[in-house]
């Protein structure tokens, strides 16, 4: 097996980014390893990972099928109208690569915006992907999402930052 | 305009609301000089402060306070203002201040009790009317605090009952919560979630209140995690989010049977017979150490007492069983900040901490899976009031004439009653200390 290029393991952070701006959350639920998180948490960068400390969201595969599968749904009354969102990324930065075990880190600085009706929302911070090569294809271990403002007072973030 | 005691009095009728109450900025602005004044609101636990000079920083009805852990351990609220020329003693949302605070403007100093200790350039105070004067008396402290069992709740005004007859039984729920720790004592811990909702403070406060909405709220969130779980055959244990999130789907029925009760000052408990969270994992281990620490037949009782919500009006709302509580602080007539706190029994096991964070961030975090159509919702009834033709709220479901003579009563878990009894109380504490 070909260890994982830099362009490729860019390419997959950008993929992933489009996949949720575009909705197409079954697709993108499918790059998660079986065992795959997707966390944001409540201290954001300050947060150990096996902290006892509360998150926004930390979710399995299970729970984040239930978002959208949620999301999908015609009583989903928070999505009358729905809400879109637009990822903007800094260059990821490769942080730590482990070819013979085929394992990545990437850390990726972004913007998100998440606007619904005449209401926009956004958010900075950093993301960490930990990415795995499983069955040829990379899927994500862990998506760390660090929010500069993740103890602030909040609105409703109903996709995925 | 001025609105005068009879002008509030009107809008809380004996089975409806106006809608005043949720949109005039007038309203807001006398709540806060009144009402919040009159009613005692929660402020923080002791866990949050443990050293002598750690503080709490927490605005209340728009005053900044702080609350001071003192040398000898006590507990005491000032006002975070200098007495020179009002700058903020701290302006971080906690911290330790050591042995005094230390104004950043002029450099007054004050002892953690307030008091005042040493001023620059003293000299030229002499012969001035400084030490007569409020600003020669330090920092002003509150006179009206109460701590119980490390709650830590404060009254802004002299008018009002006092703590004990405030809460009166709706202490109960304070003592449900403790009790849970086999060693009686609890841990704020695991952060805060913090939401600002674009809603009147009195929308969510009912909500906590009613449960007709969440069959039909919460049916996007219950039907999905319904479709995930069908397959799994009826004794598969299930993840303690799926514990969680289920229940939201109960019925009616389920819900009417459940029952709550009425207290007087606007105080409820919702659930008084079994609740969603009736139904959680049973730990063996944990109830040993519960019956150890109660005997048998008081650590049957606090664990078999498992209500949805009991509200401490105005402020708080407690899960005893989840280990969690939420405190409402309202910004302006249409924005709301609702935190979510997890607390840690000593002597529980990790896994009873772990179900009240997994709770607060399933059901109240802004990424909540549930709390999104709830706060749709509120945001919803916010605009659609503005509607003309039907200034009114209805409140008739089990009204009942004679329930105007009874401060206390337990109805099914359906009625209205619950929210009417909050606008009895909120007219009560509004027009207290209103003049004509």
């Amino acid at each position: 097996m070909d260890a994982a290029t830099e362009r490729e393991l860019l390419d997959f952070v950008a993929h992933e980014a489009r996949l949720i701006d575009a909705r197409r959350y079954d697709e993108w639920l499918a790059l998660f390893a079986d065992e795959g998180r997707y966390w944001v948490p409540l201290m954001g960068e300050a947060q150990d990972e096996g902290a006892a400390h509360n998150a926004l969201a930390d979710e399995d595969r299970m729970l984040l099928t239930l978002r959208i599968e949620r999301l999908k749904s015609p009583r989903a009354h928070s999505q009358h109208p729905p809400s879109r969102c637009q990822h903007v990324l800094q260059q990821p930065v490769l942080v730590q690569a482990d070819d013979d075990a085929q394992r990545y880190e990437l850390r990726t600085p972004f913007v998100y915006v998440e606007s619904r009706g005449e209401r926009q929302l956004m958010l900075a911070g950093t993301v960490r992907h930990r990415l795995v090569r499983r069955a040829g294809s990379l899927r994500i271990e862990l998506k760390r999402v660090d929010l500069l403002d993740a103890g602030a007072a909040l609105p409703a973030i109903q996709l995925f930052p | 305009m001025k609105i005068s005691r009879a002008d509030v009095a009107a809008l809380v009728q004996v089975d409806r609301v106006h809608r005043d109450l949720y949109l005039s900025p007038e309203l807001f602005a006398l709540e806060q000089r009144h009402f919040f004044a009159n009613t005692w609101n929660y402020l923080g636990h002791t866990s949050q402060v443990p050293a002598p000079g750690d503080y709490l920083a927490v605005e209340i009805a728009g005053r900044p306070l702080l609350m001071v852990r003192q040398p000898d351990g006590g507990i005491r609220v000032l006002y975070n203002r200098c007495a020179h020329k009002g700058t903020q003693l701290v302006s971080d949302a906690c911290g330790n201040t050591g042995k005094f605070f230390r104004c950043p403007y002029h450099a007054w100093t004050y002892k953690l009790d307030g008091s005042p200790l040493a001023i620059p350039l003293k000299s030229g105070y002499e012969g001035t009317r400084l030490k007569e004067c409020e600003s020669g008396q330090g920092m002003t402290a509150l006179q009206h605090v109460a701590v119980y069992r490390d709650f830590v709740f404060v009254k802004l005004a002299d008018a009002g009952p006092d703590f004990e007859s405030y809460f009166g039984e709706a202490l109960r729920a304070i003592d449900n919560l403790v009790d849970r720790s086999p060693l009686g004592r609890l841990r704020i811990e695991g952060g805060v979630l913090r939401n600002v909702i674009h809603c009147n403070w009195k929308m969510y406060l009912e909500n906590i209140n009613d449960t007709v909405h969440p069959m039909s709220t919460h049916e996007s969130a219950t039907s999905a995690a319904n479709g995930l779980w069908k397959d799994q055959p009826a004794d598969a244990p299930k993840p303690m989010a799926m514990e969680q999130i289920l229940p939201f789907g109960a019925g009616y029925d389920f819900f009417d049977r459940m029952g709550g009760r009425v207290l007087p000052n606007g105080h409820s408990v919702l659930g008084v017979n079994f609740s969603i969270h009736s139904g959680y994992a049973a730990l063996p281990d944990y109830e040993a150490a519960m019956r150890e620490a109660h005997g048998e037949e008081r650590a049957a009782e606090i664990l078999q007492r498992s209500p949805q919500n009991a509200l401490c009006f105005p402020s708080l709302a407690l899960k005893g069983s989840p280990q969690a509580i939420r405190v409402i602080r309202p910004l302006a007539v249409d924005r709301t900040l609702v935190e979510a706190w997890s607390f840690r029994a000593e002597g529980a096991p990790d896994l009873l901490f772990e179900r009240a964070m997994t709770y607060n961030r399933l059901v109240f975090s802004p990424m909540s899976v549930v709390a999104h159509d709830d706060v749709h919702l509120f945001e919803s009834i916010q605009q659609g009031l503005r509607a003309q033709g039907n200034p009114w709220i209805s409140l008739h479901r089990g009204f009942e004439a004679r329930e105007l003579d009874q401060a206390e009563q337990t109805v099914s878990g359906t009625n209205e009653l619950l929210m009417r009894n909050q606008f009895r109380a909120w007219a009560r504490f509004m027009t207290l200390t209103m003049q004509d």
